[in-house]
């Protein structure tokens, strides 16, 4: 089975479902979104095959290789290979996109706009987003980094809510800005890398680069991934766009779309730029930090529950931040088992919010009240999904928080200590959440909502059920998931070149 | 007095301009002798015709590569690529000049001579046939387009600007309707761009007191060898630039472009901004790459101001644009400087990857004019940007085929414009030139926000009362636009062809 193309097929899969999807007429929108849907299992059924058939203890860094010629005269190739770290992210989003197109099924009727545009958005953005992860060639991954904006602006502007052009336009400036940078740190990459593109060429060529250069070109791509990621100061744009997407693509967004910037950060800056990084490294603890603090802050002090939850994120990619740059193996694998685990939890939390903003056609916080009288499952799973994305122990979120913090204590004690206190603001912001929303009197205008009196129908169970286990499951037994990212990122780490510390001599310099 | 020597002339290679000077030359007399009823399309046949068969001539002596007519005219690598990419645009842009079926009567007045406002001017609005002269101009600045990326002196190079600028100049005046701004156009467009020749002219002067000649090679020479003052060298080359940068549109000699696109009939507009800008870079890249590569360290920094200056004032510029013929100038504007990148590397590589923007850029151009000549009122184009508010409703095919091309203009992959802008600044890092790379970044972050700006307004905003309704295109309209498409997504998604293309013929001859 080795020999089948995995990588390419699961990545223009999508591509030729959202296409299918496009050409069905605007009348027939049910017919859209069963194709939608059952092309999203397609696509997972196939990415279930490949996890399958990886092999965790292998030689080989990089599986399912694939290699055809693009641009000879520039060395560019559409090479496609997955590590552990890619395959766990492929996972998510094939996870991730049948739920939330389940979960968006009804989410276009109101807008009068075409139901199958929005699915058809939503597969060309499953496409982008395979594409990023799947690619293991330069140039190839700068492509997908710089399309994936596209079907998430028409997401946000043509089916959103609120501000949605300003949202939009937001979305798309700021990451074109960071895509920019990264552009120029590419181009200078391959004039000083031979002119080549190829990922394992450019890690050799990596090595002898000059000191000030590298640490260009780690700018270059470090920018663009913290503004994508987000990391704090360049933040602003993920709560207005949360905000203004459709809960369901605010779900991706977040659950998805932002990972490449931290899965960018572990698999070009640090093997590319090995120096770089951990001369780099105190600067991006630190603003990881202040993102975890002050995006909590944030967060409590929000009305708004989709601008909440956005900065929640944000506050809980500090948390991803901090596990990378510990430069320790538990840090790191606690970062990329982060980055899946926020995907389920906050991806179902969004999703959640969604539904409760489709019964009650307010997002505000204040517009709520006592809700779980009218709903109780809905607000019971929204407890759930509240509590994973506060990390409880018994849900997944906690193994990873766990598994970041100790691996930053090893070697960077304040922040660790710091961080903790993020977990703190976290149980404030989420439980005032849902006390405000669900629990007390019961807010009388909500009373008067008919939608507001439907618990959750046979179809939001089939969203939220999946979710739910996946969290429970790997809350409880993680070691599948980790033993597929713990190579990975030993693999990368010994690319910077630091080494876990020896337990009893935790000096708080290792990593220099 | 001995006997008057003939030079040897190869006139297989000069055949692409005699060509096309011929065809001109009989499209005067067709003008006499058809019947105005189907004068149109005779013209339109018979000066194609003209282009195909300049082109078939160019590939079958595609390996030419010599220096003729006592070195007035060189046929290189790079003259064959950009005479077959002014062939194979200026062929587009004849689709756009054709069409008569959008408009009554098409984008042509019918007498240029009326008085504008006057009662035979409004009879003429009303949908008279519109003037066939324009081909044989067209054919005139074609021919001397292909004269002026050849041209191998100073001399030649002055004349072939004036054959295909003086058409143009006239071509400007001929709109059907705002003939008010399209005069004014025409006029700001002549004066300025005489004394951007006698500029030119001067600088020539200059230069033949420097090196005693008007041939690259001589001047090349003397730039090695210096035998009179630097003096007349640098004064020289400064003219000769600015009447280059002036054809080029290079900030601070681009002040005309918004005012002559905007009032310019629009097939008019795409042509200049398509062809128009092959004959002048490829002339650039002459001039700088034959005659004065041994001054490179003077002039690369000036130079390299001119291209910053231009990148940032297009895409300042740009932002502030309500007209979108007007932003589409300021885009071509900030383009400019982009190749000026691309031509500062000064490698071969600069060269190819220069060569592979015009083209890159001359077909998204040519589409976007073909979208802009298609959205129309009764009044004619439409061309105030509040009128495209939710033009995307109304038309989804055009609005969709337009944000494809702003796309390319803003260098999202998987178009042209991705992989042209990545070519010159990849070369221009490899010559040495980071610092304008980065500047080449920062404008095109800046230059993004007006593109996405009319994205936003076609697929976002509501349609109002007056947007106007789309004309069905006609065949050669539809021809233009599809060709324009269809090549800026080819070059963003198989780009290796025309790289590998433009590679080969990056070698001059001296």
């Amino acid at each position: 089975m080795k020999e089948f193309p995995f990588l390419s097929v699961l990545t223009l899969l999508p591509l030729v479902g959202a296409i299918a999807v496009a050409c069905i007429p605007r009348a027939k929108a049910e017919l859209a979104k069963l194709v939608a849907l059952i092309w999203s299992l397609v696509v997972l059924v196939l990415s279930i095959v490949m996890w399958v058939t990886y092999t965790v203890d292998s030689s080989d860094r990089f599986q399912f290789y694939e290699s055809y010629r693009w641009i000879p005269s520039w060395n560019a190739s559409f090479t496609f290979a997955a590590d552990g770290i890619a395959l766990v992210m492929l996972m998510l989003i094939a996870v991730l996109f049948p739920v939330v197109i389940l979960a968006s099924w009804n989410d276009v009727d109101q807008t009068k706009r075409s139901a199958p545009t929005y699915f058809a958005l939503l597969l060309a953005f499953e496409f982008t987003m395979i594409g990023v992860f799947a690619a293991a060639d330069v140039f190839l991954f700068y492509v997908f980094f710089e399309i994936m904006l596209i079907p998430m602006y028409f997401i946000i502007g043509s089916f959103g809510s609120g501000q949605k052009q300003y949202a939009a336009v937001k979305f798309f400036l700021y990451s074109l800005v960071g895509g920019l940078f990264m552009l120029a740190a590419v181009i200078g990459l391959w004039v000083v890398g031979g002119h080549t593109f190829d990922f394992a060429a450019l890690v050799e060529a990596g090595k002898s680069l000059d000191t000030n250069t590298a640490r260009w070109l780690f700018l270059g791509f470090f920018v663009a991934f913290a503004i994508k990621a987000p990391f704090f100061p360049f933040h602003t744009w993920l709560p207005d766009s949360g905000g203004a997407a459709p809960a369901g693509a605010a779900a991706l967004l977040v659950g998805v779309m932002d990972k490449v910037g931290t899965f960018g950060i572990i698999r070009y800056c640090l093997p590319l730029f090995p120096e770089a990084s951990r001369w780099f490294a105190p600067a991006a603890l630190v603003i990881a930090v202040i993102g975890i603090i002050y995006a909590a802050l944030l967060a409590v002090g929000q009305n708004d529950l989709k601008r909440l939850v956005s900065y929640t994120s944000i506050a809980h990619f500090g948390f991803i931040g901090i596990g990378i740059f510990a430069f320790t193996t538990q840090g790191g694998t606690g970062s990329v088992l982060y980055m899946v685990n926020h995907g389920l939890a906050t991806g179902l939390l969004f999703i959640v919010v969604g539904m409760f903003v489709a019964r009650r056609g307010s997002a505000l916080v204040s517009d709520f009240g006592g809700a779980g009288k009218l709903v109780p499952v809905l607000a019971g799973v929204f407890f759930f999904a509240g509590l994973a994305s506060l990390a409880l122990p018994g849900t997944a979120p906690f193994v990873s928080e766990f598994l970041v913090l100790i691996g930053t204590f090893t070697t960077h004690q304040p922040y660790a200590v710091i961080a903790t206190a993020g977990i703190i603001l976290a149980a404030a912001y989420v439980l005032w959440m849902i006390q405000r929303t669900t629990q007390g009197t019961l807010n009388p205008a909500l009373d008067e909502v008919p939608a507001m009196k439907q618990d959750l129908s046979l179809r939001e169970k089939f969203v939220v059920a999946p979710l739910i286990a996946l969290l429970l499951v790997l809350g409880f037994y993680p070691k599948p998931v980790t033993d597929v990212i713990n190579p990975a990122v030993q693999a990368t780490l010994q690319d910077v070149g630091t080494q876990d510390p020896v337990p009893t001599v935790a000096d708080g310099k290792a990593g220099r | 007095m001995g006997d008057l020597k003939l030079p040897p002339i190869d006139y297989g290679a000069l055949a692409p301009m005699l060509i096309l000077f011929g065809v001109a030359c009989v499209g005067v007399l067709l003008e006499v002798i058809i019947p105005r009823k189907s004068r149109n399309w005779v013209q339109l046949s018979f000066t194609l015709l003209g282009v195909v068969a300049a082109l078939t001539v160019l590939v079958i002596n595609r390996n030419t590569r010599i220096v003729t007519i006592g070195g007035a005219i060189a046929i290189d690598g790079p003259t064959v690529f950009l005479q077959g990419s002014i062939l194979v645009l200026g062929a587009v842009s004849l689709f756009l000049i054709g069409e008569r079926q959008v408009e009554a009567g098409g984008a042509f007045v019918a007498q240029a001579a009326v008085v504008v406002g006057s009662d035979k001017d409004n009879r003429q609005a009303g949908g008279q046939p519109g003037l066939t002269e324009v081909y044989p101009l067209t054919a005139f600045a074609l021919g001397g387009m292909l004269m002026f990326v050849a041209a191998n002196d100073l001399l030649t190079m002055f004349v072939a600007l004036e054959v295909f600028s003086l058409p143009l100049y006239l071509m400007c005046a001929l709109a059907r309707r705002r003939r008010l701004l399209s005069q004014e156009a025409a006029l700001k467009y002549f004066l300025l761009g005489s004394y951007a020749s006698a500029f030119f002219l001067f600088g020539v002067a200059l230069l033949y007191g420097f090196s005693g000649g008007v041939q690259l090679s001589v001047v090349h020479d003397a730039v090695a060898n210096p035998q009179r003052s630097q003096l007349l060298l640098y004064g020289g080359l400064g003219l000769v630039a600015i009447g280059l940068l002036f054809k080029s549109a290079l900030a601070p000699f681009h002040v005309w472009t918004p005012d002559v696109y905007q009032g310019a009939p629009t097939p008019i507009t795409a042509f200049m901004a398509a062809c128009t800008k092959v004959a002048a870079f490829g002339a650039l890249l002459r001039v700088l790459y034959v005659a004065f590569e041994g001054v490179r360290w003077d002039f690369q920094p000036v130079l390299g101001t001119v291209a910053v200056l231009t990148m940032f004032i297009g895409a300042i510029l740009a932002v502030t644009q309500t007209d979108m013929k007007r932003l589409l100038a300021y885009s071509s504007i900030a383009n400019a400087g982009y190749l000026m990148v691309g031509v500062l590397a000064l490698n071969p590589d600069g060269l190819s990857s220069t060569m592979f923007y015009l083209v890159a850029y001359g077909f998204s151009v040519l589409a976007a004019f073909a979208i802009v000549s298609l959205v129309r009122d009764s009044d004619g184009e439409a061309t105030h940007l509040s009128r495209w508010a939710g033009i995307g409703r109304k038309s989804p095919l055009l609005a969709g085929l337009f944000t494809l091309i702003l796309l390319a203009f803003a260098g999202i992959p998987l178009t042209s414009g991705f992989t042209a802008k990545f070519a010159v600044f990849g070369a221009a890092i490899d010559g040495g030139q980071t610092w304008l790379v980065i500047f080449g970044v920062i404008t095109s972050m800046l230059i993004a926000f007006p593109y996405l700006r009319v994205v936003v307004l076609m697929w976002l905003s509501e349609p109002g009362e007056t947007t106007p309704a789309v004309s069905i295109p006609g065949f050669l309209t539809s021809a233009a636009l599809g060709l324009g498409v269809i090549v800026t997504v080819a070059l963003g998604v198989v780009p290796a062809p025309l790289i590998d293309l433009t590679r080969e013929a990056s070698q001059f001859v001296r």
